[in-house]
């Protein structure tokens, strides 16, 4: 199949935004290549701003742009937004509240062999802890094109962190509902509920699809927001089936399965499984190696949700 | 020729009277700032400690600017063409909230809440507070957030400028030459850094901490103008504000020599006085000390 990647589906969707509002900014840190936004400095070159290899630059001047009324779209390796200028995101964007719309593209393990440098399994777990910051992860083009019209609007500062590669569809251009902070349930299903964000909500669906054959019915929640996160949809889950198992690219440490948990063990307990990667350096692979290793698969979703309800009876 | 000389003669009349409208001007900026230290010497006092030594060595900076040179509307704080402030040597804050209460950002009785529970007034600057611009403390950032707001008034084509106060020692932090870097590459003109050259850090000598002495020539490598100057003469301050900005493509760089803890003689120089509270016989020898300065 031909596809586009999410990060060239943002910056497809900017550009046309930023045509029609000249408020519209678009710096980064010499990664204009890696997110794919050689058109947009081409064509709106008064609306970018190349910053070089200086992360903490980038997000400090992109907090005092928007501190002056610009609507501004940092965009960059997430890796490096997420760690590098770490200090300048919690300062000068969440706490000073400049509403700043942070892109991490290449998040999660796209960069793949590159290695851990290049890997950010740690940004949910920092991102959250930061009032006032919203995070979001889109699974495929459709929501993200959703997402990146909805944050045009937006005026509140958003970690967006996207993969580097084509992802397979979730949605579609006709069906593609987006309320943001609302997840969308896009499997229904009593026994088990799966929870995923960005590229791991295809490999949930595919997972339930495999367990209908095996006849247990398994939900897909489809949780792009991280914050705010949809507590209602996951107190729903954890009442109306047996089990829950959480499906993200993130360390298993301090991340979606845990935001996810904090609503669980507070509300009505059910057994629960996170599925992400192991708190240890992982080893050499591409994306789809190291997805397939460390079990963000289907295979490995539908076994541990059948050994989740084997525990439960 | 006769013309030539009655301009010439009319040209020096106007200066001298220039000059004696700067004196008084200074000389009543002079009077201000000893008021504002002895509000800030009540207030840290009040609180039981603050960082009194950089309080009182960038008082000046912060009367010149707030009574003379910035573009700003204490009843519009938020005006879109106004100039921006940034003291990104957010330590200093009890300086700031004084000279902004004097300025007329907030109501002076706010101030007696500083060091309480729940007070609105932190132990950094808040941009909550009327006035401020950024959430600073942190060191290093206020020149990279000054860098956007410079980039952003001349994509606007506004008129304001960006005035960013550093501190001697936040010189060690890195990220401050990445801004240095981006603002003259963007030829923000618009921009002025200041250093409050106090020459102590909270662990003693700056020279002794970590070595600045090049620092005037390291900027000038960065691509920016730079002046060094008494930070403690309101004459001076006066003068380099108003008229000494090269007008070029550069950004320009104020070394503001100063004296950590100026103003009271035990204070003064001293290294200890970085963070501390004066006792009460302290606050009592300062304020006359103040007192005999005006």
């Amino acid at each position: 199949m031909t596809n586009i990647p999410c990060r060239q589906a943002f910056t497809e969707t900017l550009l046309e935004l930023a045509k029609n509002d000249k408020n519209i900014i678009a710096v980064t840190t010499d990664a204009r290549g890696s997110v794919t936004l050689g058109d947009f400095a081409k064509q709106l070159p008064e609306q970018f701003i190349e910053l070089g290899i200086a992360e903490q630059n980038g997000i400090g001047v992109s907090a005092g742009l928007a501190l002056s009324g610009k609507n501004v779209f940092v965009c960059g390796p997430a890796c490096f937004y997420s760690a590098r200028s770490l200090e300048q995101v919690k300062v000068d964007v969440a706490y000073s509240g400049a509403s700043v719309k942070i892109i991490g593209v290449s998040g999660g393990v796209s960069y793949g062999a590159l290695g851990a440098t290049h890997h950010s399994l740690h940004d949910i777990a920092v991102m959250r802890t930061f009032p006032g910051m919203a995070i979001a992860f889109p699974c495929d083009i459709y929501q993200t094109k959703k997402l990146t019209e909805y944050l045009a609007a937006f005026n509140q500062p958003v970690y967006v962190r996207m993969g580097r590669g084509a992802v397979p569809n979730v949605y579609s251009e006709t069906d593609c509902p987006f309320v943001f902070g609302k997840a969308n349930t896009l499997h229904e299903g009593k026994d088990v509920a799966f929870i995923g964000c960005g590229e791991t909500v295809y490999h949930c669906l595919e997972a339930a699809k495999m367990l209908t054959g095996k006849g247990i019915s398994a939900r897909v929640i489809d949780m792009h927001a991280i914050k705010p996160l949809d507590v209602e949809t996951i107190k729903k889950a954890a009442e109306e089936t047996k089990a829950i198992i959480t499906v993200e690219e993130h360390s298993i440490y301090s991340g979606l399965g845990a935001a996810v948990a904090e609503v669980v063990v507070q509300h009505k307990a059910v057994p629960m499984k996170i599925i992400g990667f192991p708190d240890e350096n992982l080893v050499n692979g591409t994306s789809p190696e190291l997805f397939k290793h460390y079990g963000i698969s289907a295979e490995n979703i539908s076994q541990k949700a059948m050994e989740l309800l084997t525990i439960k009876k | 020729m006769d013309w030539e000389r009655k301009n010439d003669f009319i040209l020096k009349v106007m200066d001298a009277i220039m000059n004696k409208e700067d004196l008084e001007k200074a000389g009543s900026l002079k009077v201000k700032a000893i008021e504002i230290r002895k509000r800030i010497l009540k207030l840290i006092y009040d609180a039981k400690g603050g960082h009194i030594g950089g309080s009182l060595s960038s008082t000046d900076i912060l009367t010149v600017l707030y009574f003379d040179i910035l573009n700003i509307d204490p009843k519009n704080p938020k005006d879109e063409n106004r100039d921006r402030f940034i003291m990104s040597k957010g330590h200093s804050v009890e300086a700031l909230y004084c000279t902004l209460a004097e300025a007329g950002f907030f109501d002076k009785e706010i101030l007696n809440t500083y060091g309480k529970f729940n007070s609105p007034l932190t132990g950094h600057p808040v941009n909550k507070i009327p006035g401020i611009e950024l959430n600073s403390g942190a060191l290093g950032h206020g020149l990279g957030v000054g860098v956007g707001m410079a980039l952003a008034g001349k994509m606007n084509a506004q008129s304001y400028k960006v005035y960013v106060l550093m501190g001697d020692g936040e010189q060690g932090e890195g990220s401050i030459y990445e801004a240095a870097m981006a603002a003259s590459h963007y030829k923000l003109n618009n921009l002025i850094a200041i250093i409050d050259r106090n020459g102590l850090q909270i662990s003693g000598s700056t020279e002794k901490v970590m070595s600045l002495e090049n620092m005037k020539d390291r900027w000038e490598e960065f691509g920016w103008n730079v002046i060094e100057m008494d930070g403690n003469d309101m004459q001076q301050l006066l003068t380099t504000f108003r008229n000494d900005i090269p007008v070029n493509d550069s950004p320009t760089l104020i070394i503001a020599k100063t004296v950590k803890g100026k103003g009271v003689s035990f204070i003064e120089n001293k290294a200890e006085w970085h963070h501390k509270a004066p006792t009460n016989a302290e606050v009592e020898a300062a304020m006359t000390e103040l007192n005999n300065q005006i």
